[in-house]
Formats: C-alpha cells, structure tokens, sequence
C-alpha cells in the first residue's frame, strides 16, 4: 500500500517537472494517432460497407476537399456556385447582422448596467426573448420583411444581440467600485465617467459577450440558410438534395474551420483589452 | 493652543473643521423588509466627531479595525453623505467631492487599461481642462519625478510591482494639486521592506510641499514617523476620538534616528495600550456574540 503510494507519488512528481514542450509534444502526438485511427476506421468502414450505403471514404472526401477549395470561386448559377462565394455571401449576412446587433446591445448594455430602474425595466424583454429558438423568427421575418436576405440578417441580429447585451450591463454594473471613486473624487462628470473609466473598465465582459455572439452568429446562419437562396447552409442543403454526401462533410469542415478563425480573433482581442486582468 | 483639540469651540486658524458629525448607516426597516424579514438596524458608525485640523499638518487616525476610520475619510473626501454635523473645508461645508482633496486609495485604484501617464493626465485633465497640453505634460512629468517613475511613464499597471503602483497612486493624488491630501492605509497592501521605502519618499515629499495631511493607518510606527498629531479613535459602533498626542520630533525625520527622542517610547507606549485596550475589547465582544 505505501509502496503504490510512493509510486504515484513519484508518477505525479516526475509529471509536474516535466517541462511544457514534452506536453505539446505529447498532446500533438496524440492527436495525430487519434486522427490516423480514425481516417483508417472512416477509409476501411466505408470501403467495406459497414455503414449505410453511399457513404463515401475518407479518401474521396479529402479529395472533393481538395478539389473545391482549390477552385473556390465559379459560378454557374444558384446551385452549382463555388465554395468561396458561398462562404462569402454567409460572412456577409453574419457581419451585417451582428454589426446591427451589436450598435443596439452594446448601447442598451451600458443603460441597462448604469441605470437600475432600466435594468428592471428591460430585463423582462431580454429573459424572454433569449430562450426562443432563431429558427422560430425565420416565418415571422419572411412575412414581414418579404425577402429572404434581409429574413437572414434579421435571424442573425436577433438571436446575436442577447450575450452582448447580458454581457454588457453586467460588466458595467459591475465596475469595480474603486475606480468610480476615483472618478468621483476628482469631480469627473457623468459623461466623462462613461467614457472613460465605466466603458474601458467594463471592456473584457463587452468582448465576452461580443466573442459568444458571434459563435452564435455563426451557428445560426447555416441553418437559416438552408431555407434561403444562398450561403453556406444552402450549399449542404442543396448537396443533401443531390444526395452527395463527400460535399457536405467537406463544407461542415469548412464551418468548423472559419467559426475557429473567427473565435480566435476575438479570443486575441480578448487578451488585447484585459491589461493584466483575468476575464 | 492645539491644534487638533477635540473642541466645540471653531479654531479660527483651521483650514479643515470637522464638527459633531456623526455618520448613520440607514438600516431596512421598510414594510417589504419586515414582510420578508430581513429587517436589519441602523448602525452608527461614528457618533459626535469633532476635530480641527490647522493648514501643513499631518495628521494620522488610528484605531481598532472596524472603528469608523475610512468612514470619517469618507465623509471629508465628499464620497459618503454625512447624517448629522458638518465638515468645513475653508469656511466652505463640504457637499460632495473636490478637487480641492485628493485621495490615495490603498489599494492603488489605479485604472489598468491606462498607461502611468495616463493615469496621471486623467486626473490632471479632469481637474484642469483648461490647462495648455504643453503646460499638462509638464505637471505630469514634474509629478513622475516627484515619486521616482521617471522611465515607467508608459507602462501599464500590471508590469509595476506594488509599491510602484502607489507611487503612481500618490503622483495622481497630488499632480491636481489639492490643498489636502487624503490617504486610506495607503502602505496597507505592501510589504514592510516597500512600505518603509514609501514612508521615506511621503516623508520627502511632505518636507518638499508641505501639504494638510489626512492618513489613516494601523501602524504605530508609521503614525508616529510621518504625523504632527496622531488622532486615536475608540473603537466602533458610535466610534468617538478618544486622545489626541502631539508629535514632538523635529523635522526632517529619520526612520533610524527617531526612537533616539526622548518622548518616542513614551508615545508609543501609550498608543499601544490605546489600541491594544480597544482591539481587546472589539475581540471581546465578537466572541460574546459568536457564543
């Protein structure tokens, strides 16, 4: 018994002095078997028919990869339109959307944090609002707005406002109380304390709340593209149509690649504003 | 006469009066209160507190924690309200905060998205905003050199050590120039090492500019290092000033030679049974409630 405990003891120890490279090295290595494993099990299921049929192999897959994004921009009408432009008409309506929802939450966050009586007042809306699914708006905005790309960034903007405008009355309810004080003591008045200490102070929760939006953003505009014209979630709608299975895997990589990259922008601009402070 | 008696009477050479104030928290005692039961009293934090203060003094309040000693710094730098008396700065009754104080926090306040220099030019811009840039980068800088940051100017407050960021906390305070400074347990976060050299430095700087001092502290030495008059309080609720001592020692002071003076021990003595009295009786009645 003390000699197994020693042992781990030891186990642990040796771990914790390890320096950090062995770790990634560890880490990378380990991902790499685990891709390998599973490519070879994909490759051979699908050759062998494990699976339903018409599944392709991972080799066909990686080669329709290849192939569409080595010629990302042709176009021969809505529904043979190469993958680049796709994409591109997604960030259009993602940008567009979040943009307009973010010159509406991040204003109302502020009132919301300074303001007691509007946080009360407003709170309701927002708890209400939150929980519904972006797709329910999707037969209300196409009634109303009777167009399918304003129907998007609509969808967009409704369902990417909610974490930037939470995010925001709490950073800014939330100022530490010291540097109002400050403020204060100095006889700063009420606009200059907004802009230059309740704003900055509040910043990291502000990108927080910016950053989970467009996660959001991004989920959600492939699954209202599917009902639309265009876009990324038209381009795997269109392909489950055609039943060819390769170009939807290649495109969901495509999504996943593009929502990493815009999550590490704002994951960069998180860091950039936080001076020292964890957020 | 004395010049920090605790008197009725209006020293007519005092630049800051405090008179009979005594500070109320409101309890809840509202019928939704009583409904959900979470009725809570009033609680008097200091009862009937006068003081006078003479201008180039420095003065230290001690006190057992929890005595209503940041409370009355409070009050006098205009950031709480004062239930009954009134605070006098220059025949002028104090409604709320001025320029004309300012404060060193102790726990620096420093605002972390700014440089040293802006820290600085947000206090000296918000005070004097008519001054010409040219005529602001000079107060910025003279109050940089005053405190030793001269090179650590852009720098943000996370790359300073702890006694940086208070020299960056004083340079603020007196960069707008006020005509009392006020300082809640400014060395209070630090280590005996930085603290002893930041006590040095305000000791300098004191001698430099001969500013109206306000420092709250818990240390006997330190008080008894930097003050002119060292206001004891009793301990809370309804905290009083208890005695007053005057600091006899010439100026300028040395850390090393100042216990050499004949009425050091005898200061410090009678400071230590105050507090010890005081801290006893605080304990005392925290472990009578706890049982």
């Amino acid at each position: 018994m003390t000699l197994s405990n020693t042992a781990t003891g030891a186990i642990a120890k040796s771990k914790r002095n390890a320096p950090l490279i062995n770790e990634n090295v560890q880490a990378v290595g380990l991902f790499l078997i685990s891709l390998i494993v599973f490519l070879l099990f994909w490759e051979i299921g699908a050759r062998f028919g494990l699976f339903s049929q018409g599944m392709p192999t991972a080799s066909k897959t990686l080669q329709e990869f290849c192939w569409w994004t080595t010629h990302p921009f042709f176009n021969n009408g809505p529904n043979d339109l190469g993958i680049g432009w796709n994409l591109l008409i997604s960030l259009r309506r993602v940008a567009i959307g979040y943009i307009l929802a973010s010159l509406i939450a991040v204003p109302l966050g502020v009132l919301m944090g300074i303001s007691p009586v509007a946080y009360k007042a407003f709170n309701p809306y927002v708890q209400l609002l939150k929980p519904v699914s972006p797709l329910a708006w999707l037969p209300l905005g196409l009634y109303v707005l009777r167009d399918s790309e304003q129907t998007g960034i609509f969808i967009i903007l409704i369902s990417s406002i909610w974490p930037t405008l939470i995010n925001t009355a709490f950073g800014v309810a939330n100022v530490d109380k010291d540097y109002l004080d400050v403020a204060n003591v100095l006889g700063a008045s009420r606009w200059r304390t907004i802009f230059k200490v309740i704003i900055p102070a509040a910043l990291p929760n502000i990108v927080s709340g910016l950053r989970i939006s467009m996660g959001i953003s991004w989920l959600v505009i492939v699954a209202a593209e599917m009902l639309l014209g265009t876009g990324l979630g038209y381009f795997i709608w269109n392909e489950w149509n055609n039943l060819y299975i390769p170009n939807i895997l290649v495109a969901i990589f495509i999504i996943g690649l593009v929502g990493l990259l815009l999550d590490s922008v704002f994951a960069a601009l998180e860091k950039f504003v936080a001076f020292g402070r964890n957020s | 006469m004395n010049g920090a008696m605790p008197t009725n009477q209006v020293s007519p050479s005092a630049q800051l009066s405090i008179r009979n104030v005594t500070k109320v928290f409101a309890g809840k005692k509202g019928w939704f209160d009583q409904l959900t039961r979470k009725t809570k009293a009033d609680f008097t934090a200091i009862q009937d507190i006068s003081l006078e203060i003479e201008p180039n003094t420095f003065v230290s309040i001690i006190g057992p924690s929890g005595c209503g000693k940041s409370t009355l710094l409070g009050m006098i730098a205009g950031l709480m309200s004062i239930t009954d008396g009134e605070i006098v700065l220059n025949a002028q009754p104090i409604t709320g905060p001025g320029p004309d104080r300012g404060m060193v926090f102790q726990n620096y306040a420093l605002m972390p998205w700014m440089t040293v220099e802006e820290n600085i030019r947000f206090a000296v811009e918000t005070v004097h905003p008519q001054l010409s840039a040219k005529a602001m980068s000079r107060v910025i800088k003279e109050n940089i050199q005053l405190v030793g940051l001269t090179g650590a100017e852009q720098k943000h407050p996370h790359e300073l050590s702890g006694g940086m960021r208070q020299r960056v906390g004083i340079a603020r305070a007196l960069a707008i120039n006020p005509q009392i400074l006020l300082m809640d347990e400014p060395f209070g976060a630090l280590d005996a090492l930085t603290r002893g050299f930041l006590q040095d430095e305000i000791e300098r700087i004191w001698e430099q500019q001969r500013k109206t001092v306000i420092m709250i502290t818990h240390s006997i030495e330190e008080a008894l290092l930097l003050s002119d008059r060292i206001v004891m309080m009793t301990r809370g609720p309804a905290a009083r000033v208890d005695e007053i001592l005057e600091v006899p020692f010439p100026r300028p002071r040395n850390r090393e030679t100042i216990d050499q003076h004949p009425a050091y021990h005898a200061l410090k003595a009678e400071m230590e049974s105050h507090l010890f009295r005081e801290t006893r009786a605080v304990e005392a009645a925290r472990i009578q409630r706890a049982e």
